[in-house]
């Protein structure tokens, strides 16, 4: 009788035609030390009920690697040892009764340099239908410096988007321009205009904004950096506004992102719903044309939200540091959208830091090191209002983009007053906490001592002053104060 | 118009107590602070003059306060900023910069229009101070 969670090493047994164990072909090894040049994965397996935690972990790197359903002997002409993922951990989730997390190495010859959608055609590819487990979800992954190096990473990186836009020391400052869909190109050009001479760096395109009938991009395009180049002279700024050339081929995405350049755009913007391919495609365009490459993370809740199943936002954000956007939206923690503060401060790490720490307590699995690859800029975009601009800059820091698309457009004495309230009090807190005040405590009194001398700021907190999305999050790291038991 | 460069420029004009708290925070994070002044405030100008060296072993902003206001006495009629510069590995580069000096008179940019084929058109934006030479703007 053969024992299920052991490894047949006797040949003519491990490769007898029929079915065993994945954990009987080789892909659990409790033993197994990752090496350094490893890629690892960390998923979150709920399996079927009366399946084996351990040979769920087998079936997972067995699928997401070498494995098929049945022995096969073709295994006998490769290196199978080397190509075989290892299921080496298995650990219960805190406070998460038939879940698992699974530790998964892979060797680095498993998969082709800087490609992200080879990497995710194995990991994700077709282990999620997978009918012995009810849920799947990858959680972390850890990207060794050799795989990092093979990306070209952020088009631009935050230092550099900086010294090219002239702004340091403070966050951006963004909107999206509103009504999403419906505006002609002429009106929407004059929301950009009002917005950024109103003390903006940025307007921004919506996700559905690509050329529709109401509006064309070429006209989009023209009138947007018409406004763009009126409100750079009036401010003596440097403006940009996010000219969303996603299309349906690669060669439409090409002559947008060609003609906004021409026209002197300091930024393009995609849509994640394009592709890892198109994306990685556009980077390297954006890194050869001196553009500023945003992504907007269009769909990325159907998979990212649930905490059984799907992809973690924080393996997005890796992967697309190494596809190399430079913009990349990542939760604002008190606005409408989905984001625990601990779980987004990991997403913000994993933006900006050079070295990510393991911090469970921010749903950070492994040490990352990226390898000198450029920093991301996190955008944070959703819900927010002057009024809480002291908590914007105590959970996000000052390398951000801050997006207030309703909290400028709607406020109630027009756009460029919207964007001078937004603008006033974020120097406003920046001078504050820069001169040591406590800001999270005082915040509100900062606020309304800027708003004295600028009656816009006023009339943004007497409007949204009682505005908050305070819900319980759908996703918040599990964690033990004390380190898993393992099994 | 008002430029809007710099990090504070949408605040009521720094005091000189205002410049020295901010020249601090950037002492203390190990900034190197300097001053530099310009009389061609183009937003893509990225070289302003340099009013001596970065300050890179000064532990006090008053000294800080003390060079805009040197600076100040030779060219009070145009752009003076502070910058904070950042030596460690992967940043390299500028962490603050904020206006502190300002020409009485701040006539702004224009706006100038190639038209071209099709209905694009290339811009360019132009200080109207630069029509005069180096030296005799914002006189």
């Amino acid at each position: 009788m053969l024992d299920d969670a052991k490894t047949v090493t006797d040949a003519k047994k491990r490769y007898s035609a029929g079915v065993m164990k994945y954990a009987q072909m080789g892909y659990w090894e409790p033993d197994y030390t990752p090496k350094d040049t490893d890629i690892i994965a960390l998923f979150r397996i709920t399996p079927q009920d009366g399946v084996d935690a351990v040979e769920a972990a087998a079936a997972v790197a067995g699928e997401s690697s070498t494995a098929t359903w049945t022995v096969v002997w073709t295994d006998r002409l490769t290196a199978c040892d080397k190509y075989r993922a290892k299921a080496y951990r298995v650990d219960p989730v805190p406070n998460s009764e038939g879940e698992f997390f699974a530790y998964i190495a892979y060797d680095l010859d498993l998969f082709e340099g800087g490609s992200i959608a080879n990497l995710t055609a194995s990991i994700i590819g077709n282990v999620f239908g997978f009918k012995p487990l009810k849920a799947l979800r990858l959680e972390d992954m850890r990207l060794p410096t050799a795989y990092v190096k093979t990306f070209q990473g952020p088009a631009t990186g935050i230092v550099v988007e900086r010294e090219r836009l002239n702004v340091y020391g403070r966050p951006l400052l963004g909107a999206t321009v509103k009504p999403k869909l419906g505006l002609s190109g002429r009106n929407y050009g004059r929301v950009v205009y009002e917005a950024l001479k109103g003390g903006l760096d940025f307007t921004k395109d919506d996700e559905n904004i690509n050329s529709q009938p109401f509006m064309h991009w070429r006209d989009r395009f023209l009138y947007c950096m018409e406004a763009v180049n009126r409100a750079s002279a009036a401010t003596g700024e440097v403006k940009g506004t996010y000219l969303n050339i996603t299309a349906g081929t690669m060669e439409e995405m090409y002559e947008r992102a060609e003609f906004a350049k021409r026209l002197g755009s300091v930024i393009v913007m995609i849509d994640l719903v394009i592709g890892y391919t198109a994306i990685q495609s556009m980077a390297k365009w954006a890194r050869d044309n001196d553009m500023i490459l945003h992504l907007h993370r269009a769909g990325h809740s159907t998979y990212t939200r649930q905490r059984s199943h799907g992809v973690s936002f924080r393996v997005i954000a890796k992967w697309m540091r190494l596809a190399g956007v430079d913009h990349l939206h990542a939760g604002t923690v008190v606005g409408k959208l989905e984001g625990d503060p601990a779980t987004t401060k990991g997403y913000y790490d994993i933006f900006r830091e050079e070295h990510n720490p393991m911090a469970l307590e921010n749903g950070i699995f492994f040490d990352q090191d990226w390898a000198s690859l450029n920093k991301m800029m996190p955008v944070a975009s959703g819900g927010i209002h002057a009024g809480q601009m002291h908590q914007l800059l105590t959970y996000l820091g000052e390398d951000v983009v801050l997006q207030f698309g309703g909290g400028t457009i709607g406020h109630p004495h027009g756009i460029q007053a919207g964007a001078t309230a937004n603008r006033v009090a974020l120097e406003a807190m920046v001078f504050a906490r820069n001169a040591g005040r406590d800001i999270w405590n005082e915040g509100e009194d900062i606020l309304r001592d800027a708003a004295r001398t600028c009656t816009p700021l006023k009339q943004a907190l007497d409007t949204w002053k009682d505005v908050t999305f305070d819900y319980a999050s759908t996703d918040a790291p599990d964690f033990a104060p004390t380190p898993d038991v393992s099994m | 118009m008002r430029l809007r460069q710099g990090q504070f420029s949408f605040l009521p004009d720094l005091t000189d107590d205002d410049i020295r708290t901010q020249a601090q925070y950037a002492i203390d994070n190990g900034w190197a602070v300097s001053v530099e002044y310009t009389d061609d405030p183009h937003p893509r100008n990225s070289y302003w003059e340099m009013w001596g060296h970065p300050m890179f072993d000064n532990p006090d902003a008053a000294a800080v306060v003390y060079e805009v206001n040197e600076c100040r006495k030779e060219h009070g009629s145009k752009y003076i900023r502070v910058l904070a510069f950042d030596a460690s590995a992967g940043w390299e580069s500028i962490r603050m910069s904020f206006i502190v000096n300002r020409p009485a008179e701040e006539p702004g940019f224009r706006v100038v229009r190639q038209e071209a084929e099709g209905r694009k058109i290339r811009y360019t934006i132009e200080s109207y101070a630069v029509r005069e030479p180096e030296g005799a703007r914002y006189a």
